[in-house]
This record gives structure tokens, sequence and C-alpha cells, in this order.
């Protein structure tokens, strides 16, 4: 299976047509697959921030957005995720590579890595966590649940979940 | 002229387009001066009314201004890069720069000294940004909502703040009102 490509499906047929990203080597893949749909608006971010901002304005406008970015971000966002997501109640899938977990060659990776989950949980995030390829299939059910609820929901996926770095 | 005379300026000029605007004293101006379904109130996060405006534009095809301020933009500099590079004609970003950081007592921003939003704007490869004087912001206004080009208009004015209360409704109430009339 691609997971790159199923995701890509999967925000086609969920009608989530506005993506932005900010690049993490992990996603390199499903970042060229978004920018390669005809059917997803692409729109590279700065940072995570601007990204969560753009998302709320494409909201309000009719689409579906959604950010793809690194765990790092959430350390960035926490203020843009309560007083903006949260507080005007926004829906915001959030594709998470999620450093610093099992087979990450990058120590410094690991210390926002061990305050991932317990900053989206403070924050009543709904989070998922993608370890294992298969794991991908519930991501068509998170979309949904997603614009469900109106709220921001994490999906962190791990170097094992991507496939690991290779010979690093 | 300070920001709230500059908002009951133009208020004529932008109540029947979709509005963005900053947050603090700017969204209490304008939702005391002429409040608006068409108005988007930032009740928090500084720096992204910019971001949400050409998310908005990117996403329908209204006109929207999004009203920031330069210490808004400063702690959001990144935007401006992303709005030169997806262009959307249906977007203005108005850019009140009083040179300081009104809601927060005045502190002077950076803007107010050497850096010119102005020079930022075009650097990062804005097309039309159009520096004007506080008097002379209707009809440059006007002539970009008229133009459909997107531009980024630098408005310099004097600081300085008028008393009035914040904004009770509530941000789901807001968003909801928005996006009925956004649809409309």
């Amino acid at each position: 299976m691609n997971i790159d490509k199923k995701i890509a499906d999967d925000l086609v047929a969920n009608d989530v047509t506005f993506v932005t990203t900010v690049p993490c080597k992990q996603l390199a893949g499903v970042i060229e697959e978004v920018e390669a749909r005809d059917d997803i608006f692409h729109i590279p971010s700065n940072n995570e921030n601007e990204g969560m901002g753009l998302c709320a304005g494409a909201y309000m406008g009719g689409k579906r957005p959604m950010i793809i970015m690194q765990n790092t971000a959430i350390g960035v966002t926490i203020n843009t995720l309560a007083t903006l997501t949260q507080f005007y109640r926004m829906p915001l899938p959030m594709l998470i590579s999620y450093r610093g977990e099992l087979r990450e060659p990058v120590a410094c990776q690991v210390e926002m890595a061990v305050h991932t989950k317990a900053l989206l949980a403070q924050l009543n995030i709904p989070t998922y966590h993608f370890h294992w390829q298969k794991d991908v299939e519930e991501f068509d059910n998170i979309l949904k649940y997603t614009f469900m609820c109106n709220k921001p929901v994490a999906i962190l996926t791990d170097a094992n979940f991507w496939g690991g770095y290779g010979d690093q | 002229m300070i920001r709230s005379e500059i908002l009951r300026e133009i208020a004529p000029i932008i109540r029947d387009h979709l509005v963005v605007c900053n947050i603090g004293l700017p969204s209490q101006e304008l939702h005391m001066i002429d409040d608006q379904p068409t108005n988007f109130y930032m009740l928090g996060t500084m720096g992204l009314s910019s971001s949400i405006g050409l998310g908005l534009a990117l996403s329908q095809p209204k006109t929207v201004i999004s009203i920031d301020g330069d210490g808004s933009v400063l702690t959001n500099l990144g935007t401006l890069p992303t709005i030169a590079n997806n262009v959307a004609d249906n977007y203005i970003l108005l850019i009140i720069d009083n040179g300081s950081y009104g809601s927060t007592g005045d502190q002077p921003t950076y803007a107010g000294k050497k850096t010119s939003l102005t020079a930022v704007a075009k650097a990062c490869g804005c097309d039309n940004v159009v520096e004007v004087q506080d008097k002379d912001l209707g009809p440059v206004l006007q002539k970009a909502i008229d133009g459909k080009k997107m531009t980024v208009i630098v408005c310099k004015c004097d600081s300085g703040n008028i008393k009035l209360p914040v904004i009770t409704m509530d941000p789901v109430v807001i968003r909801d009102r928005f996006m009925k009339a956004v649809q409309a």
C-alpha cells in the first residue's frame, strides 16, 4: 500500500480540498502527493500558526481544510489552537509527523516527543497515533469525525508508520 | 488621524465587503462604529488577520479586506511571502501602521522606527503595494476594491486610542453570523 496516495485519496473523498503544509522529512512523500493532486489546493506555510489562520479562513469560505506539520508545531501553536480553532469551534484535521518516537535518529526530537501527547491531552484535542502502516485505514473515519465535531483533531504519525529512515 | 478615526472614515467603503479585523482595539472600534455580519472580529491570536483573510479570499469569490496593524504583521511576518506567492485578486491587506502596539499601551514597534513594511511587502514579492497617509486612505482603498487586483495598503497614521468596551459576542456566534454572510 502507498500510504501517501491513500491519505490523498481519503482527503479528496472527504472533500478536504485546502491543505497547508510545513515540511518534515517524514512528510515529504505526502506533501508531494498533495501538491500533485488537481482537486487539492496546496498552500505551503512559513509556520504553523500562519497555516492555522489560513485554514480558519478557508473553512469560513466554505472549504474543508487540513494542516500537515511536525509535532514540534504543537509547542508553537497552542495559543492559536485555543483562541482561534477551538474558541470559534472550527474543524481542523492535523496530520502530524511524530518525530522523536521509535526509529528516530535525532536525539533532540525526543525532547518535544515526550511532551506531545501530554500537550494534546491538556488541550482536550482528540488524538490518534499511527504506528503501523495498516493504521492509515482509520484516516477516512478520522476525517469524518473531525468535520462532525468541529474540533482540531491530531493524527500523530511516527517513523515506523512512514517506514523508518533507512540506513540512518 | 488615529486608527478609530480612520475606521470611521472607511466604514461606508468596507461595509459591503467581507472584513477580517485584527484582535484588540481595532475589532472593538469597528464593532462599535459599524457592526456588520460581514465583519469577522478576532478575539485572540494576534498576527493572523492577514492569514485568515487570505485563506478566505482563496476559498470563495467575494472581496476580502483584512484589517491588520503594523505590530501584528511584524508578529507574523511570514504572511507576506505567502500572500505574494498565492495571489488572490479579491484580497486586500490593509495595514494600519501607527508605529505602535496600540492595544497594549502604545509601546513603539520597529515599523515606527527603521523598518518599512511597505519595503518589506515589496521585497517579499507583493505586486501591488501602496503606502498612503491616513487622510488619503479612502479613495486608495476604494480603487483597490474596484481594481480587483490583490493589494497591500500600508496606511501611515498617528498612534492613539479611544476608550471603548470589549466585544462580548460569543465567538461561535461571530463565526456563524460571518459564515452566513459569506454564503449570502
